[in-house]
């Protein structure tokens, strides 16, 4: 469904991607794993088209994305829930999520895609008319992940999104992404809590320094003694 | 009915009988008021809505005055038909601006920095301009054509009516930008650019459109202002504390609310007003003196009300406005 090929991306003289080439298949979880400053955000961010790539290509649905302007990727149904829960604090949670709804792709169901929101994210519901601003951070990352889906993405990029959120938190994010996964979402997990997202995912990444350096099935690199050592920790 | 469409309904009720209740004095104090309310709103659009500040909106009002007095002056044009060229023009330099800094990614204060560099272009290109009478000032000769309406002529109280309309107006205008979905865009994008991309949103877009409105707007406010005046000065009009008076009224009133731009202008203009009369009762003759007393003045209110005295009266009313 996305496929990403010799991917480089330079900020100024500094290389931060180097020749990433990936596959995301329809229905799949990918995940990417790496170190802090591995260029994992800037890889969403580059297929996002926030970053312009200094060379490679970005496909999704079959069509050439590569240097495409955000809302254009957008809109073809590739949504990014951004690392760091960036709600819009002094909207309102209903705000927030109709801000998802801007898609053209969407709009026309803004109404029934908000209902859905709050049948899926409870907690959103008592908070609809409070400002974003005030709510805890689980509940932030509920409302950056149901602002995205407002826009009926067929793929997600999720990065980092239990960042910052308690052990139980971490494990109700996670367990989302593997619901909409099953109702058929396609997702890229970029996540520090490597073990976990190693289990969920069908196929997983690893980036160092900008480069893949290990891949496979998400089972196979749970077993790799490189990975347990230098993310697992064992 | 809800208790601000009743209190709103009061309001300019009130507002169209007191013309007779008035004299002249006061009625040419409302007209100011009615002009600071309007380019206030027009400002808001920028930086209350979008996030964009702009410390150089003297350059849209001195353009559209300027444009329209040529075109009447020179060509017999009525400023009606004037204000559609003075719009246009507005747009087009605001549009220059807004492609040369989101093409550069010019933003927070480096934009503000840009709209102050243009308006003191304009201002000593206006300066040296023949065609516009130069460093003496453009005037709009009085005589013969009192009550000419459909040339903007007229006194005080025609002023008053056109005045408050166009603040009436630009009310309701961005009472429905504020709940359109360029609004919510323009919402998103103040809160957080970055965010406002990753859901898509065209953020350059979004800043244009706002660039646009609110400099078309501006444009309404020159032509009203050389009208009313019979006369432009370049050293004036495009100065920055004029650009400082039209942002008063909106952060005094609250930045980004709708009824905060209004509140400012019945706050400050009278004010000022005011402090004229009492420095003269009270024999201060010194230059600056109700400059002063008006600089304490805003001291106080920003240390009272900091996000704005609308925000904070309303909460007492217990009146919405919808978010923020």
């Amino acid at each position: 469904m996305l496929s990403v090929e010799g991917l480089d991306l330079h900020y100024g003289d500094a290389q931060a991607l180097a020749g990433v080439t990936l596959d995301v298949p329809q229905g799949a979880i990918v995940a990417i794993v790496g170190a802090n400053g591995a260029g994992k955000t800037s890889l969403i961010r580059a297929i996002s088209g926030m970053l312009k790539p200094s060379a490679g290509r970005i496909r999704f649905k079959g069509e050439d994305i590569t240097g495409q302007p955000s809302h254009v990727v957008c809109n073809l149904g590739l949504g990014q829930v951004a690392e760091g829960r960036q709600v819009f604090p002094s909207l309102t949670v209903r705000e927030n999520l109709l801000t998802g709804a801007m898609l053209p792709r969407a709009s026309a169901r803004k109404a029934q895609n908000y209902e859905r929101m709050l049948e899926l994210f409870p907690r959103l519901r008592e908070r609809a008319g409070q400002a974003a601003g005030t709510l805890s951070g689980g509940e932030q990352q509920m409302l950056a992940i149901a602002r995205c889906l407002m826009g009926e993405p067929e793929l997600v990029m999720f990065d980092e999104p239990s960042l910052g959120l308690s052990p139980a938190l971490v494990l109700q994010v996670l367990d989302i992404v593997k619901r909409l996964n099953a109702e058929g979402l396609t997702c890229v997990l970029v996540e520090q809590n490597v073990a976990a997202s190693l289990k969920l995912a069908s196929h997983a990444y690893v980036l160092e320094n900008g480069a893949v350096t290990l891949s496979g099935s998400g089972a196979a690199l749970l077993d790799d003694d490189r990975v347990r050592r230098a993310y697992l920790g064992l | 009915m809800r208790r601000e469409h009743f209190l709103l309904g009061l309001l300019a009720a009130v507002l169209l009988a007191l013309p007779l209740a008035l004299d002249r004095y006061q009625t040419s104090v409302l007209v100011l008021v009615f002009l600071a309310a309007y380019m206030g709103q027009a400002w808001n659009v920028m930086m209350g809505f979008a996030g964009l500040l702009s410390l150089g909106h003297a350059l849209y009002l001195g353009l559209g005055a300027y444009v329209s007095a040529a075109l009447f002056v020179h060509f017999g044009l009525s400023p009606l038909l004037g204000l559609f060229v003075a719009v246009l023009i507005c747009v087009g330099v605001a549009m220059a601006i807004g492609a040369l800094s989101f093409q550069f990614r010019i933003e927070g204060v480096y934009f503000a920095l840009l709209t102050i560099a243009f308006a003191e272009v304009a201002r000593i290109g206006f300066d040296h301009l023949k065609w516009t009478g130069g460093a003496g000032g453009f005037f709009l000769s009085v005589a013969g054509s009192q009550g000419q309406w459909w040339n903007l002529r007229g006194g005080p109280l025609f002023f008053y009516y056109v005045s408050l309309a166009m603040a009436a107006a630009a009310f309701a205008l961005c009472v429905a930008l504020r709940r359109s979905k360029l609004g919510y865009q323009w919402l998103a994008v103040r809160e957080d650019a970055e965010a406002a991309r990753a859901v898509g949103i065209d953020v350059t877009r979004a800043r244009m459109s706002a660039v646009v409105v609110s400099a078309a707007m501006s444009a309404l406010g020159g032509v009203a202002h050389v009208f009313y005046y019979n006369n432009v000065f370049s050293a004036q009009i495009f100065d920055m504390s004029r650009s400082i008076d039209i942002m008063l009224a909106p952060i005094i009133g609250g930045i980004g609310t709708l009824f905060g731009p209004i509140l400012g202008a019945f706050i400050l203009i009278p004010l000022g007003e005011a402090l004229i009369h009492a420095t003269q009762a009270l024999g201060i003759n010194a230059p600056g003196a109700k400059a002063v007393f008006f600089g304490l003045a805003l001291m106080i209110i920003i240390f009272l009300a900091p996000s704005g005295i609308w925000p904070s009266l309303r909460k007492r009313l217990g009146i919405g406005e919808g978010k923020p």
